[in-house]
């Protein structure tokens, strides 16, 4: 399950993400890259980047429950994120699904990823991007 | 079947977690409407086979389990338990006299509510506890020695049914509501309760992992898991889990996860032991 959910307990291997962020700041500054540099690289090709934040296992982690095509050894807790432009025409409805899905169902296990901090507000309009080519 | 699972969920929520706080805690209540959800939930697996978890409801797992268990991973534990039973501590005693039936086929009786320490006590507990009363150190819950002598202890149980008590004693009583209730409470950045996963999402995958039904969840522990390399004990599997969501887990065998593991096997109760076990 560390594996599953990108989780990083005292027991597990998984490199935690703050190590993460730590490490691609420590790659920018080792390639003499702005960080900002590689930041507006990522956001002049949207679906691709929203992919990488939809699929990487410490921000998005939307396969651990979602089936989405391109995506490897998908969970099944919620329903297959497909033909998402046509059933989420209103991308303001897809955002607050994401920003903070127990506003709409209370009970729902997935994870409030806007209120909590797992995804900026940025983040997720790259993985509605990402979603609506699906 | 999303409209019918956050259904069930509210069921199960509205019926095990009364929301109103002048309702009395009613653990008979709670332990048939627990098995009556699993039940219900997972028409198709028999009662005892819950104690094997992700075993008793995918065929290809339990094809694999099956084979696996021809030359059990976890035997050398068994083995170094057993060892360890035998060999006396530097005063001449053994665990065998720390506990009742010299420790043997006792598993099921665990946790238990002490009404002299007004404290849960699990097995593990009762372990350093006893090594502790004869001047020996504590061993660190979470794997290795821990995991061998509880290996043992549930293997000589095999079968015997889970027999908790909840005595009449309100501190009991107290113990196993706070164990409840951390249970349903929503915690972590990702704000999983243990619910979430293991009655909301029972059976279902994340990535590729099947969540164990938490009915029996603790029936085969400690376990052998091919993802730790090794053994891990309750203690393991609860930091492990709280780690997942991105909360912060409580130290090995803190008192609230002692009245988690109280009121978990009390909702197991009838279910026979089968520790140790594997998974994936
Ligand atoms: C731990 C499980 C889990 C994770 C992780 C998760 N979801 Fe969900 N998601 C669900 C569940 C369960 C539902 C069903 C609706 C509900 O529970 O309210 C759902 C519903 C949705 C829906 C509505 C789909 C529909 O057809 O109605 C969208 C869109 C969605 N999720 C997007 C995402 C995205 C994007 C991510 C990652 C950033 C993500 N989810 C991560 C569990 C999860
Ligand atoms: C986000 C999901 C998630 C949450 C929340 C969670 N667990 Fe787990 N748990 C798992 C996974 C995945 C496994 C390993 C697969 C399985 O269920 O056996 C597991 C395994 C276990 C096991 C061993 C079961 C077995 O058959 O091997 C126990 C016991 C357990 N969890 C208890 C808890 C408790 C207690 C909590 C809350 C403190 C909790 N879990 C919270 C996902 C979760």
């Amino acid at each position: 399950m560390s594996v599953a959910l990108g989780g990083h307990g005292p027991y597990d291997s998984a490199m935690n993400c703050k190590t993460a962020q730590a490490m691609l700041w420590l790659v920018a500054l080792a390639v003499g890259l702005p960080v900002f540099a590689i930041s507006a690289a990522l956001a002049q090709t949207p679906a691709p980047a929203g992919q990488a934040l939809a699929f990487d296992r410490s921000k998005g982690n939307c396969l651990t429950c979602h089936v989405i095509t391109g995506g490897d050894a998908p969970g099944n807790v919620g329903p297959a994120l497909n033909n998402m432009k046509q059933r989420f025409p209103d991308r303001k409805q897809l955002a607050a699904i994401i920003f903070d899905e127990t506003k709409r169902n209370p009970l729902t296990v997935m994870p409030p990823f806007g209120r909590n901090l797992i995804l900026t507000r940025q983040e997720i309009e790259s993985i509605i991007d990402f979603l609506y080519t699906r | 079947m999303l409209r019918a699972m956050s259904l069930m969920a509210i069921f199960v929520f509205a019926l095990i977690r009364p929301v109103t706080a002048a309702d009395a805690v009613n653990p008979q209540a709670d332990f048939k409407a627990f098995r009556d959800y699993f039940t219900k939930k997972f028409p198709n697996v028999p009662l005892n086979d819950f104690v094997n978890g992700p075993y008793s409801m995918d065929a290809g797992l339990r094809k694999q389990w099956l084979e696996i268990d021809q030359f059990p991973p976890y035997d050398f534990a068994i083995d170094r338990g057993k060892q360890m039973f035998a060999k006396p501590f530097k005063n001449g005693k053994t665990y065998g006299d720390c506990f009742p039936n010299k420790g043997i086929g006792i598993r099921q009786n665990y946790p238990y509510f002490d009404e002299k320490s007004g404290q849960v006590i699990t097995l593990e507990l009762a372990l350093n506890q006893c090594r502790e009363a004869n001047g020996e150190a504590p061993y660190s819950y979470v794997k290795d020695e821990m995991a061998s002598l509880t290996a043992y202890m549930a293997f000589t149980s095999r079968g015997k049914p889970f027999d908790i008590k909840i005595p009449n004693d309100p501190r009991a009583l107290a113990a196993y509501e706070k164990g409840e209730e951390y249970f349903y409470t929503r915690r972590g950045q990702l704000n999983f309760s243990c619910a979430s996963c293991h009655v909301q999402s029972a059976g279902e995958h994340i990535r590729t992992e099947m969540l164990a039904p938490a009915l029996g969840i603790l029936a085969a522990m400690p376990i052998y898991r091919s993802e730790w390399n090794g053994m891990g004990t309750i203690s393991r599997r609860f930091v492990t889990c709280n780690s997942q969501v991105r909360g912060v887990p409580l130290p090995p065998q803190d008192e609230l996860y002692r009245d988690v593991e109280y009121y978990l096997s009390y909702m197991s109760n009838g279910l026979p032991i089968a520790g140790p076990g594997t998974r994936p």
